[in-house]
């Protein structure tokens, strides 16, 4: 980095030189943190502290730059003070009050910021390259140091700015979609032409990142990048169904670990790049698992459009459906030994989670077993039912997952789902004119009866009808999922 | 070596080691783990901090860099505030 060369350059060379050591050695603790932090992040048992000890290498992290920039003007540190003071402020009170059924539309929100932060720490340095103004043998001077830099450090200032901007306007329509907002529809948007705008798009930034490498000093080039990036980021995600909201999370995730990665790139600042690369690869990851929780390709989520209109295919199941009344599914319930509850994103809509807890507790003090079975793809982003489920107490061995689960529906007596709908559509594992054909679904076919609590018979997210509703073991409990599941409780209490 | 060559082994490297940190991660923890995992990138606060300080005082690129810390501020205190608030709710049947 040519800026702190220059810096290091100030009266004894060798005091300068070991600054810059132990900087590097409070950079590296603060990555080794974060690995422990995550490491202990994927253990229950562990999290918390994890999480604790991330956060501490954070603060070390941010003390070592205080300790880096020390010595500068007093002016900037009281801007900087007050920056920190405003986000720390914003970021404390939104994550205090949101609510667990809002956390997808934060964890986007998240992404967003982190994305635009990186996007402007590679302009904010890139413009300060034009008139670093530096001491050099005690003469203070103004130096274009731009000059200096190598073609690596525009790439990576292009690829900050690239990839931080799509985080953050794909972010900002993920956060739309979620909260379900009037302009921008939970559907998926797509018109025609639009994957060949999106890849001329791409190839027309990286290719102005190539101009940039030729031509420092054209400052333009990076303006055009960044708009490119945010005009990129809405494209991208505005053509995605909202049911795909879990895998679209998880690779903003990823992609604002990247960026900041990049940004170390730009600044030679190791600390940004084990980090930025430690989330990117965690966020790759859960993108992988999500893809494969709904047998699809990363591209088919993409580009694939799931979820409008168009979506089709097969020919729909034919029969008619039983309703139940809340009095005649309280009796066979009653009468159950084992009971499975399969959550879905109806349940989160309808804020159900503690109702249904009360539901399982009455369930329970008849010694009826109750176990909740979790579709990895259930809800709008990874883990969104697990969280849910545990604001309202449940016991997290309770809850099972996929693999877990499907052998123990034939020895269930009830299976429950609560506005779960595609994820248990039997038609995955038969019909391959199904969209969702293949796609691992949980088998609650396989209990002796199963309950159904939707709204209406509209079909599903996929547009696709599911066949589950039309078997003879199967009863529709018509209603908004709180109020049904409330009023079975009070109905087996009254027995 | 070249500092670009190095910084490149680095994030390989760095990216092998997350790949194999979280892959066993279990479902239960997707969500907290991308918002804790999501509060880790706000050490873009790091490049932030640098960016807003510089000798010359007022530049666009300061300005930028101001902007930058807030955003990156509200990454970091939000993802780990809300991750903690999640992390504690996850109890087991031990302990309650």
């Amino acid at each position: 980095m040519i800026l702190q060369t220059i810096h290091a350059t100030q009266p004894t060379l060798t005091l300068a030189m070991q600054k810059a050591d132990w900087l590097g050695l409070t950079y590296l603790l603060a990555a080794v943190l974060f690995y422990l932090g995550l490491k202990m992040l994927s253990k229950v048992s562990t999290a918390r502290r994890g999480n604790m000890v991330s956060a501490l290498g954070m603060l070390v992290a941010i003390a070592a730059t205080f300790f880096q920039i020390s010595g500068g003007q007093w002016v900037s540190l009281v801007w900087i003070g007050i920056a920190m003071l405003i986000g720390t402020g914003a970021g404390a009170v939104l994550a205090l009050r949101v609510p667990m059924t809002g956390m997808p539309e934060m964890v986007a929100l998240l992404n967003g910021c982190g994305g635009i932060a990186s996007l402007l720490v590679a302009c904010g340095d890139y413009l300060n390259k034009f008139n670093a103004e530096s001491q050099i043998n005690g003469v203070v001077a103004s130096v274009d140091i731009l000059q200096y830099a190598g073609w690596d450090v525009l790439l990576a200032t292009g690829l900050a700015t690239l990839i931080g901007g799509l985080t953050f306007t794909g972010s900002l329509v993920a956060y739309a979609k979620l909260a379900g907002s009037k302009f921008i529809p939970d559907a998926p948007v797509q018109f025609a032409g639009q994957k060949v705008l999106i890849a001329v798009l791409l190839i027309g930034s990286l290719a102005l990142a190539g101009v940039l490498i030729a031509q420092p000093h054209a400052w333009y080039v990076l303006v055009i990048v960044s708009l490119l990036a945010l005009i990129l980021g809405i494209l991208l995600v505005i053509g995605i169904g909202g049911a795909d909201m879990p895998v679209v999370i998880a690779l903003l995730n990823s992609y604002s670990g990247i960026a900041a990665s990049m940004a170390g790139f730009v600044l030679n600042n190791s600390a940004l790049i084990i980090t930025g690369a430690l989330v990117g690869a965690s966020g790759l990851i859960l993108t992988n698992i999500m893809c494969k929780a709904m047998n699809r390709s990363l591209m088919n989520v993409l580009f694939g459009g799931v979820g409008g209109a168009v979506a089709g295919g097969g020919k729909g199941p034919e029969g008619e459906a039983r309703a139940f009344s809340i009095e005649d599914a309280s009796i066979i319930l009653d009468a159950a030994r084992s009971v499975i509850i399969v959550p879905g994103y109806g349940m989160a809509v309808a804020q159900a989670q503690h109702a249904v807890k009360e539901f399982a507790q009455q369930l329970e003090s008849r010694s009826i077993e109750v176990k909740y079975a979790i579709h990895p793809v259930a809800g709008r982003m990874p883990g969104h039912m697990n969280v849910l489920l545990a604001e309202a107490d449940v016991p997290y061995e309770q809850l099972l997952d996929l693999e877990q689960v499907n052998p123990q529906f034939e020895q269930a007596d009830v299976a429950l789902v609560i506005g779960a709908n595609d994820v248990t559509n039997p038609a995955a594992r038969h019909d391959t004119a199904s969209p969702i054909y293949g796609m691992p679904i949980l088998d609650v076919d396989k209990a002796r009866t199963v309950f159904v609590i939707k709204r209406s018979m509209n079909p599903g997210f996929a547009g696709i009808q599911n066949e589950l509703y039309f078997k003879e073991n199967t009863g529709m409990i018509f209603g908004d999922a709180k109020k049904v599941v409330s009023d079975l409780s009070t109905e087996l209490a009254a027995n | 070596m070249d500092p670009f060559v190095i910084n490149l082994v680095i994030f390989v490297l760095a990216i092998a080691l997350g790949v194999e940190v979280i892959t066993k991660v279990p479902s239960t923890l997707h969500t907290p783990l991308m918002s804790g995992s999501n509060a880790i990138s706000g050490i873009t606060i790091v490049g932030a901090l640098l960016a807003s300080f510089s000798e010359t005082f007022f530049a666009i690129g300061v300005f930028l860099g101001f902007l930058a810390v807030i955003f990156a501020t509200f990454n970091v205190v939000g993802g780990y505030v809300v991750t903690n608030r999640m992390l504690e709710m996850f109890k087991g049947k031990d302990s309650k």
